[in-house]
């Protein structure tokens, strides 16, 4: 937890090539190639996984705990997104895939789709309350985006809903719960969510947004997955208990889910971390004032699209959309009468209790002192009007104007810029040949002066 | 630079490019994260701005904005050379515009952009002449009410 924070996301020293992939795939500019290794800047990463998804060489992975870890605990509750339900054809039935999560060792499954649910209609009862403030409401749902909002827009950070996220809500509920049946302690139950991306990690190592998880760790459904496949056969028992969502809490898994379940007709469904980059820049120019709602998901596709899932995000969503209509074939044909059906929970957790409120985490400022700010600011003008203004990368930052202020901020050199060292070298080497001109001619074997003197003619 | 205390910003806004339509703005806004000002005003700047730009934009046949950055204050010079503002006081009035069909079309024009600059700054100054075009000035004091 290097500088304060945790980062899932994880840069490998010795698989990396040194090539400025990550860097230039990085949406808020927190990668760096130094000394040949690319190196994380820790309080810029919001852990999105852009730089995980585009490395060639594998070396940028995302740590997610180990399934032996359940070991340590007496019971074992899972907690499925629906993404994991979209690495599966509609043929593979739900309790089928219950009972490979049975057979990994987990005595317990809770959808947080149910947790989805509730939080739906949280969300449309605080956008039916909301009276006066800003608009659009954003959504809170993708912990990446959070900390973009934070990082990036922490003028926005009125305008996120405050509410839990799905994940959170459904362990506090669920290990309470557990607790309350059985009798055991809360350090013996082991909550896990199995998890699409290496941001809802970071988020329950060390959350933006809640006070205090219930969760103990998250397992990625690369990984599960195929443990599933091996294991999985027949159909989950009865005597197991499995808490299971309708449709609606399903349907947050793909883009424009969330806008589905709480019913917000007037709203927006942004997904893929630089298309949320513009809409959030727009949103703070004022300019989607007519928007009620932003749906926003870092992931293109939504949460099926995370770089932890296994499968090809356009055959998940198809996957998805095809196993929620056979689920609507056996519900009622309205969505509120469709949720209350799964929405059984006793006291379920209201997020009041739970959220706390985003914290601005500004990166961007040059200096704490603005004055020194703003001289800063006027040398990395002028630096950045003496670099090629190509943005080749090849320095190790993603742009000109990144080396500038690195530079500024004594983190880099002007040489670090090949065009900058291919002119010194030339300026140099003018130098050396105005210099050889003059050595005295006595002082030299006549042999070798001849020789140089020929080069010289030739070139 | 020969004030010392001050951060200059120049931008060149050209007439009908919806494309590139808030440049200025955006410019302005990461400028003012470099220096550190607190987010709730740089976020009353930009919108200021913004609304001034597509004025410019809309109305005049282009222009320019000019920004200087003070310690203490923002301060933002939104020139123009279009057809001016006959009646400034009518023009102060929410949802007066004179924007043609096809820019409401686009959801602009719907008469706010002068009271949102009002709103938006701590000192608003508009000044037009009829054939010649339209200077605005507006200050924005670096004073974070809250975040």
């Amino acid at each position: 937890m290097a500088g304060g924070y945790f980062h899932s996301i994880r840069l490998l020293r010795s698989q990396c090539q040194g090539c400025v992939t990550c860097v230039k795939a990085c949406p808020t500019e927190a990668i760096r190639v130094r000394n040949g290794k690319a190196e994380l800047i820790e309080a810029r990463c919001i852990d999105c996984g852009e730089c995980l998804r585009r490395c060639g060489y594998h070396a940028i992975v995302a740590e997610t705990d180990k399934l032996e870890e359940t070991e340590q605990f007496k019971y074992n509750i899972a907690l499925p997104p629906p993404s994991l339900y979209a690495q599966f054809p509609p043929e593979t039935s739900a309790a089928a895939i219950w009972e490979g999560l049975h057979r990994l060792g987990f005595d317990e499954i809770f959808d947080v789709a149910v947790a989805s649910e509730y939080i739906s209609l949280e969300i449309a009862a605080y956008l039916k309350n909301y009276n006066g403030g800003r608009k659009p409401l954003i959504s809170c749902t993708c912990p990446a985006v959070l900390r973009l909002i934070q990082v990036k827009f922490p003028e926005l950070i009125k305008q996120v809903v405050p509410v839990l996220p799905p994940t959170e809500a459904a362990a506090i509920y669920v290990k309470n719960e557990v607790m309350q049946r059985t009798g055991l302690k809360s350090e013996e139950i082991g909550v896990w969510f199995i998890a699409p991306c290496p941001s809802k990690n970071a988020n329950i190592r060390q959350s933006v947004d809640v006070r205090h998880t219930q969760i103990n760790g998250s397992l990625s459904i690369s990984e599960i997955y195929g443990k599933i496949l091996k294991i999985m056969g027949g159909e989950i028992q009865p005597d197991k208990k499995v808490t299971a969502g309708s449709s609606y809490g399903m349907s947050w898994g793909s883009y424009g889910g969330e806008l589905e379940a709480a019913g917000i007709e007037n709203g927006l469904a942004v997904h893929g971390i630089n298309d949320v980059y513009d809409v959030l820049e727009q949103i703070s120019l004022n300019k989607m004032r007519d928007v009620d709602y932003v749906e926003c998901s870092a992931c293109s596709g939504g949460c099926i699209g995370g770089p932890l899932t296994a499968e090809n995000k356009f055959v998940a969503e198809k996957n998805l959309k095809l196993r929620l209509s056979i689920m609507r074939q056996n519900e009622p044909d309205d969505r509120l009468a469709t949720m209350a059906q799964s929405m059984i929970c006793e006291d379920f957790p209201k997020s009041a209790s739970y959220v706390k409120k985003l914290i601005p985490r500004p990166m961007m400022q040059l200096d704490d002192d603005i004055l020194e700010a703003m001289k800063k600011f006027e040398k990395m003008e002028e630096v950045l009007r003496s670099l090629p203004g190509l943005d080749c990368g090849a320095c190790g930052a993603p742009s000109c104007q990144c080396l500038a202020e690195d530079i500024v901020q004594g983190k880099a050199n002007e040489i670090d810029c090949i065009f900058k060292l291919r002119s010194s070298v030339k300026r140099l080497a003018h130098g050396m040949l105005e210099l050889a001109k003059q050595i005295p001619i006595a002082s030299e074997p006549e042999e070798e002066l001849r020789e140089d003197g020929e080069s010289d003619a030739s070139t | 630079m020969s004030d010392s205390k001050s951060v200059k910003m120049h931008y060149d806004v050209a007439g009908d490019d919806f494309d590139r339509a808030g440049e200025a703005s955006a410019g302005l806004k990461r400028l003012l994260q470099k220096i550190g000002v607190p987010a709730d005003i740089i976020r009353r700047i930009a919108i200021g701005t913004y609304e001034a730009e597509m004025n410019v934009i809309i109305h005049a046949g282009g222009g320019q904005v000019d920004a200087e950055i003070f310690p203490e204050e923002t301060v933002v010079y939104i020139a123009d050379q279009g057809p001016g503002i006959p009646d400034i006081k009518l023009a102060m009035q929410e949802g007066w515009s004179t924007a043609p069909d096809h820019v409401r079309q686009m959801g602009f024009g719907a008469g706010m952009g002068l009271p949102n600059m009002m709103k938006c700054s701590d000192d608003f100054d508009i000044q037009s002449t009829v054939g010649s075009g339209t200077n605005i000035k507006m200050k924005f004091k670096h004073i974070s009410e809250d975040l």
